[in-house]
């Protein structure tokens, strides 16, 4: 933990900081709804994210988890998300809202598989009991109707036939099939214990994935991937993939493809091929295996171009099919997202304080301090050591869904699902102390995104639609007012960003529509024509009052919010053109900032750089060099200008969590490498390599 | 006229048997391989070579099963044309002209008469591609029958044969044939319609041979598979497409992804392909440009070298470096086995048609039978060839064997008589290990001494780098086990590498001396130490001699073991070896002293030497002095242990020079020009089991022994033939056109008769029962080889008849064999100086044509007879 001042780029005074310990939680389920493009992703610490695919993978939605609440699986039934875990209960989200909607007990133990039917009628649930119950969907809940013929064993696995009359269910050492009408079992398919463990170990089927032909394919503890046949109840064919456990199965929507997922961390897709080519006579035949995984994979997905698959080293993997793909582009890259595409940091500008958010808990640090100016790149002498101030425990079992600190540092706000607690700092050197504020006004029960002024004299509080503005002071907060827009959609607002002169207050959900409000009439000003793609980072101008707006595919506005237009600068990039490998960037931009200094500088950062964009010079076109910060080096003082185009890239700091711009013009840089979370994770499974 | 006969120089073996992929015959009882110029068939179940189908001139560069008739076997040459043999009875059925060098082989079996064949297109240049061509052979009675209605099927295709592969129907050489889908005749009938777009070639036509629209009526199988670098390419006859589907060169992990091997599916459409890198991959869905999918198998650690599917299709059969054949079964994942350790690098494996028997060729000449079960059944070892020849050729006293370099760590003992591998001797005793560049244990030297029963071998390793770890090892002939047992090590013989190495000839006391870069030479004794127990004799060292710190080069013992020479540099030192007192040193500059030996028998008072600034030098002991000396460049001098003559290689101008003397007389007994057109470094005198008495003052010299010189390629005896009855009655064809080589004044032709009965008998008794032919067969021949043969009439009757082009095609750079065993008759001549007096242009020419004339036509009576 230690805080490096660097002279990053000549201007700036960097503090890099490695101290924040932000460790991603395991993925443990996938689910993938091809009507909206949706992936839904469960996680170890219960909380359920919501990814858009055909909008570069953007995380939409993230809905925190509660403690002691294993999500085991999760299904789509329709556009609604419903979730089970080993708490017993099933649990709906409430998606436009971001919670969780309702938790209804199955009465059945722990359950350990979840699928909806594809009529959208029914949900299925596999318990430790031995039974799987039927539920039935019906407007805004779910019903019990009645539970399948109940068996020894517990169920780990379920799928319907895309018919909805039959469920394969796997459990240990056997696969059934259930006549759903009727509730009894066809049919009981045994599974081998496998040939080199001990006859003892029982065999899991982790995995079952139902045909409509009538094939049924299981991957089960023994590292096999079997076919079996419905009709007969006789296993096909068996395929060796692995010599740990297949955990994971999932099939392509039209049955030609399917993708199993081993504890060794390798995706193996199968393929339904003909023998003879022209002819009918397909079979299943293994093909491609990717690796992209360290760990054991719990979740793959099959979505309609690419390959989503999850696992214990936390990290969404998409791995594009090519022959799926029409045409090349960036949109169809392998992508690995390892940080949620929210910030987790909060920085008072004015004091030098950074709020760390964890799942459970917050963390206040004081920045180090340095001495003295050093040549450009060179690291400085750190004069006072970074601090941690403060250690702030959730209360409750809820998991923070966001947290800001105000830029004097005196305030200190976070929000569950279900509560909203306000602090008050004070710092006099070395005693730190902080008082909860009591008596919160109603509407802040709970807040979807928090914000301060740039004052400190208000908190900006978002719940779903609308914007709450709380006045605060010495002697406690006061509610002042509410901000709705005119119209516009019911879904949730993710993003703030608010003037430096207090005036305004912008607000993004995840419709894409960003709303503009004048904080002095209190009312809304204006909104943003609406871009297809979602906004992932904005900010306000502090001189010329614009709103500069990031997107997840990497387009960025610019506009005036005083002439509600965008700006001529905007409009000329959007004629021109972004830069092909700007455009290819596959991380989104977390954070807009902007230099006092130099109000023609945007800063702008996402995981693996952080960019000044200088909006005085010339847009770098497809042919000249778009990364030229060492050909500009190189060159003299005077050719430099011509050389030079508006993106300043640095590359010097890696996996960024957030860049922020303090007021006495240092940056702060919080890092947390990959190696760092790597050593963090369990071992892995031990593999023989070649020539070791 | 006096009595004479010919010195001619024969090809006698040792070529490569591993270059094509060999195949069984179809009741499996035969292995065929293609052997040099020639094609050996051997037995399955006694590994024994039964017989040779010898006829083509050049490197045999492919061989195929005649799918209409099992006992029929195609073969392709270097030398342009295609041979169909009765492989059974060793007899050239046909011979096909097609007038480029071939370099493979495959056939169809609905298909009669359509061969394809990979050759040239561009022959000479550099950078050469290759293309696949179909062949019509032409129905006639004739013996040979030019083929020239080529038709391009594929161009640009790899030069190695086993990056193409049919797909379903039609498959390469080696492999099993399934009937392809659509008859082929509309095909045939077309190329005999001589359509216009078509276009059909003579042999004066141009090089190149156009591609064009013949792919729409050959519809063989259903595509051809074909890869070269990073491209696979299919070409599917039906729809006329190509699809190609590269690779790319690197990967992130530093895979290197060019093909090096194509195997198709019998009954599926499943493709699979070698890569460098050891993966395997397995293509499917190949018809589309897009939706192609593979998938991949990697255990291999280096270059996949080749694969084959089993028959039936449920195997996947692949080998390489590692010398392990891996059996894959086909659409269970990476479900494999492996048979280890068969010796050498697997360059080829190919399967029998009822999938019982698989056969592995190897880096070390070796091909292995194994059963489908996994088990070896069988090893056919050819002479063992490495890089490089280090130890000299021996004759093992004892068994008369050829004794070299074998295996990695071995000598090799092997039979020159039958041209057969008796046993390799492991001097090394590490496993080695198949990695390219690593540096391991090499045996340099070896030496016999005179009864056979010592052998001195030295083993080096890291000659390349500085740090030089060598062994001299003793092994004692142990006459219980009938073979060599290690006696002593000795770790640090010297500071530095030795150089050479020399037993002492003398009967009684065995001495072994070595010279090392070191400056030193050592005498190394038998006997008593006082350190070592009494009964065990261990060697140690006796003497240890130096020369003004001069580098000794050579060093050789007298015939009677009474003298030593050893040469330091420009100076030869004659030393006694009972006093171990230096005698006298005799010295001719220029140029250090390459080569040293003293004379045998009457001439040993003499001692030769070469020096590198080309003099032959010989010096007279009793005197002292030089006795003469001769400005040629030697590059070998071999004495004859049972004579007098020495034998000298000189090697000038690109061709290498034969002479043979005796160290009494400067003047040369014997001198043959241009033996061979390579320079030869190692060569040495066989004894014969029984002298000959030819009263012939220039193959006099080979009444006790005969020559054996290594070129870079082959094994070659320079020897007079003498025709045993029982060669002449398998070998009929050969017999005759020996019988047109020699002059008409042949009197010696009577000489073998001597020995008729006998060796006939004995052979008959020695040779194995189940590799004879039928005794009626051999009854026949035996019968027609003791009438009157009418080669005279047919020879004028030929004359006329048929023109040959008397240009013939050299083979090209990349094959090995050079036709070294052109027949020269070359009369020895009193002096070097005197001009051979040479047969008339139109004499040669003459005596060409009637070689080639094929005389298969008598197996074709004979087979007729019974």
């Amino acid at each position: 933990m230690s805080t490096d001042l660097t002279s990053a780029m000549g201007e700036f005074k960097v503090h890099r900081v490695r101290f924040f310990d932000y460790m991603p939680s395991g993925i443990r389920a996938l689910a993938f709804n091809r009507d909206t493009e949706r992936i839904a992703v469960a996680r170890v610490d219960g909380s359920v994210e919501i990814f858009h695919s055909s909008d570069r993978c953007f995380q939409e939605k993230i809905i925190p988890g509660r403690e002691q609440c294993g999500i085991e699986g999760l299904s789509w039934v329709g556009d609604r998300l419903f979730s089970a875990g080993l708490n017993g209960g099933i649990t709906e989200y409430d998606l436009t809202n971001q919670k969780v909607k309702y938790t209804t007990d199955a009465y059945g133990g722990p359950i350990w598989a979840i699928t909806g039917n594809q009529q959208g009628t029914h949900l299925a649930v596999g318990c430790e009991d031995g039974t799987v119950k039927l539920f039935e969907v019906i407007e805004d809940t779910i019903q019990f109707e009645r539970n399948l013929d109940r068996q020894k064993s517990r169920i780990i696995s379920l799928s319907w036939h895309p018919s909805g009359s039959k469920i394969a269910a796997g459990m240990m050492d056997m696969i059934q099939i259930f006549n759903v009408e009727t509730g009894h079992s066809i049919h009981r398919m045994l599974a081998d214990r496998g040939v080199g463990t001990s006859r003892s170990k029982e065999c899991v089927v982790w995995s079952v994935v139902y045909l409509t032909d009538g094939t049924i394919i299981s991957g089960d503890s023994v590292g096999m991937v079997k076919l079996w046949d419905d009709q007969t109840g006789t296993l096909i064919k068996s395929h060796n993939v692995t010599k740990c456990d297949v955990l994971a199965l999932s099939v392509s929507q039209d049955e030609d493809s399917l993708v199993a997922g081993t504890s060794e961390g390798t995706v193996v897709q199968f393929q339904f091929v003909s023998m003879v080519l022209g002819k009918d006579d397909k079979e299943w035949v293994r093909t491609r295996t990717f690796k992209n995984h360290t760990h054991d994979i719990r979740a793959v997905a099959e979505i309609t171009t690419a390959v989503v698959s999850g696992g214990m080293d936390a990290q969404l993997v998409v791995r594009p099919l090519l022959d799926k793909i029409e045409v090349r582009s960036v949109a169809s890259a392998l992508r690995k997202i390892h940080f949620p595409h929210r910030r987790l940091v909060t920085c008072a500008k004015k004091s030098g304080l950074m709020l760390f958010q964890y799942t459970g808990h917050l963390e206040l640090w004081r920045l180090g301090e340095t001495e003295g100016k050093g040549v450009p790149g060179s690291s400085l002498t750190v004069k006072r050591n970074p601090e941690k101030l403060l250690h702030l425990k959730v209360k409750g079992e809820d998991h923070i869904r966001c947290s800001a600190v105000s830029p004097c540092g005196e305030w200190i706000v976070y929000s569950t699902a279900s509560s909203l607690r306000l602090y008050r700092l004070h710092c006099d050197n070395n005693n730190v102390s902080i008082t909860k504020i009591s008596k919160l006004p109603k509407v802040l029960s709970s807040a979807n995104q928090l914000c301060f002024s740039s004052d400190s004299s208000h908190l900006f509080s978002a719940s779903t639609q609308s914007v709450h503005l709380v006045s605060l002071s010495q002697s406690g907060c006061k509610f002042v007012a509410t901000l709705k827009p005119k119209s516009g959609s019911h879904q949730a607002i993710h993003l703030l960003a608010v003037s430096e002169d207090g005036k305004w207050l912008a607000s993004a959900n995840n419709d894409h529509e960003v709303h503009v409000y004048n904080l002095q009439t209190r009312k809304a000003h204006c909104t943003v024509p609406v871009y297809s793609s979602a906004v992932t980072a904005m900010g306000i101008h502090p001189t010329t009052n614009c709103l500069f707006m990031m997107h997840a595919d990497q387009q960025m506005f610019e506009y005036s919010i005083e002439h509600k237009q965008y700006t001529d600068w905007s409009r000329m990039v959007q004629r021109k053109g972004l830069h092909h490998l700007w455009v290819e960037r596959d991380t989104p931009c977390l954070n807009v900032m902007f230099n006092p200094q130099n109000p023609s500088h945007v800063i702008l950062h996402d995981t693996y750089m952080f960019c000044i964009i200088d909006q005085t010079l010339p847009l770098p076109d497809n042919k000249t060099q778009f990364y030229n910060q060492l050909t500009l080096k190189s060159l003299p003082e005077e050719q430099r200008k011509a050389h030079s185009h508006a993106f300043k890239v640095c590359k010097t700091f890696k996996d960024i969590l957030c860049v922020e711009m303090m007021s006495d013009q240092s940056l702060v840089v919080v890092e947390r490498p990959l190696e760092d979370v790597a050593t963090q994770l369990p071992a892995p499974i031990k593999q023989k390599k070649f020539a070791t | 006229m006096v009595e004479k006969s010919d010195i001619r120089v024969v090809r006698c073996g040792g070529s490569k048997i591993n270059l094509r992929p060999s195949i069984f015959s179809v009741d499996s009882r035969f292995v065929l391989c293609a052997s040099g110029d020639s094609v050996k068939v051997y037995s399955t179940r006694t590994e024994e070579w039964l017989h040779s189908l010898q006829g083509h001139t050049n490197q045999v560069t492919g061989i195929a099963l005649n799918p209409t008739n099992h006992l029929q076997v195609y073969s392709c040459s270097a030398d342009g044309t295609v041979k169909l043999w009765d492989f059974i009875d060793g007899i050239l059925i046909k011979t096909f002209v097609i007038g480029y060098p071939l370099f493979a082989i495959c056939l169809s079996e609905k298909h009669e008469g359509i061969v394809f064949l990979h050759l040239s297109m561009a022959t000479g240049s550099k950078n050469e591609t290759f293309q696949l061509v179909a062949v019509h052979l032409p129905k006639s009675a004739e013996q040979e029958v030019e083929a020239k209605e080529l038709s391009a099927v594929c161009s640009n295709i790899s030069s190695n044969p086993s990056c193409t592969a049919f797909g379903r129907g039609v498959v390469l050489g080696e492999h099993y044939v399934i009937p392809a889908q659509v008859v082929m005749d509309a095909f045939v009938a077309f190329l005999h319609s001589h359509c216009p777009y078509c276009r059909t070639f003579t042999s004066c036509f141009g090089k190149v041979i156009t591609q064009h629209d013949f792919s729409t009526f050959l519809v063989v199988g259903e595509f051809i598979a074909f890869a070269r670098h990073l491209q696979l390419n299919v070409y599917f006859f039906r729809k006329q497409k190509t699809y190609s589907f590269s690779l790319k060169a690197t990967d992130k992990k530093g895979a290197k992804n060019a093909f090096t091997c194509v195997a198709c599916h019998p009954t599926d459409d499943c493709i699979a392909t070698g890569h460098e890198d050891g993966k395997i991959r397995l293509w499917r869905n190949f018809d589309q440009k897009k939706e192609y999918t593979y998938s991949t198998q990697h255990w291999h650690h280096n270059a996949v070298n080749t694969l084959c599917f089993t028959p039936e299709g449920t195997h996947l059969l692949s080998g390489g470096i590692e010398s392990v054949l891996v059996q894959w079964k086909y659409g269970a994942g990476n479900k494999k086995e492996f048979l280890p350790r068969l010796g050498g690098a697997i360059l080829h494996i190919s399967a029998s048609s009822d999938g019982q028997l698989f056969c592995t060729s190897h880096s070390d000449n070796k091909l292995t039978v194994i059963e489908s079960s996994f088990k070896v059944c069988g090893a056919i070892q050819g002479l063992v060839k490495g890089d490089d020849v280090l130890t000299d050729l021996m004759i093992d006293p004892r068994s008369k064997a050829l004794v070299l370099n074998g295996k990695p760590g071995h000598l090799q003992f092997y039979s020159l008589l039958r041209d057969k591998h008796l046993y390799d001797l492991d001097i090394v005793q590490q496993e080695y290990i198949y990695e390219a560049g690593l540096d391991q244990f090499e045996v340099v030297k070896a030496a016999f001494d005179i009864k056979g029963s010592w052998l001195a071998t030295v083993e080096e390793r890291g000659q390349k780098s500085s740090d030089l770890e060598f062994f001299l090892k003793l092994w004692a002939f142990d006459e219980k086990t009938q073979s060599f047992v290690l006696n002593t090590t000795i770790t640090a013989a010297h500071t530095d590498r030795i150089i050479s190495m020399c037993f002492s000839s003398s009967e009684e006391t065995t001495m072994l001396v070595t010279t090392a870069e070191d400056g030193q030479f050592k005498a190394w004794c038998q006997g008593a130490d006082a350190d070592t127990q009494q009964d065990q004799n261990f060697w140690s060292c006796d003497f240890v001699g130096s020369y003004h710190n001069l580098k000794p080069t050579n060093c050789s013992f007298s015939a009677d073991s009474s003298l030593l020479a050893v040469s330091f540099q420009e100076v030869i030192t004659i030393w006694s070896p009972e006093t171990w007192e230096m005698l006298t040193t005799l010295c001719q500059p220029p140029g250090e002293i390459r080569d040293l030996c003293f004379g045998r028998l009457s001439c040993s008072k003499y001692l030769l030497g070469t020096t590198t600034r080309n003099l032959l030098c010989c010096w007279n002991l009793l005197t002292c002095a030089l006795e003469w000396s001769t400005s040629v460049e030697v590059s070998k001098l071999q004495p004859d242990p049972l004579s007098e003559n020495v034998a000298a290689f000189s090697y000038q101008s690109k061709h290498t020079d034969l002479f043979v003397f005796k160290p009494s007389e400067p003047r040369p007994l014997f001198t043959q020009k241009n033996v061979c057109s390579e320079k030869v470094h190692r060569a040495v005198f066989v004894p014969r089991e029984e002298p000959l008495n030819n009263c012939d003052e220039s193959s006099q010299w080979l009444n006790r022994s005969q020559l054996y010189f290594l070129t870079q390629n082959m094994l070659v005896i320079d020897d007079s033939v003498s025709v045993t009855p029982f060669y002449l009655l398998l070998g009929k064809h050969r017999q005759q056109q020996q019988k047109l080589n020699s002059t008409p004044s042949y009197s010696g032709a009577d000489k073998p008769q001597h020995t008729q009965g006998s060796a006939t008998i004995k052979e008959l008794l020695h040779t194995p029962a189940h590799v004879l032919p039928a005794a009626s067969v051999l009854c026949s021949m035996f019968v027609n080889s003791l009438l009157i043969s009418n080669t005279g009439v047919r020879e004028e009757m030929e004359s006329s008849e048929q023109e040959m082009d008397s240009e013939k095609e050299e083979g090209d750079s990349e094959e090995e064999m050079e036709a070294c065993d052109s027949q020269q008759e070359l009369r020895a001549q009193g002096s070097v100086d005197e001009v051979m007096p040479k047969l008339s242009k139109a004499q040669e020419k003459e005596l060409k044509r009637v070689r080639k004339t094929d005389f298969s036509w008598m197996a074709g009576l004979i087979d007729s007879k019974p």
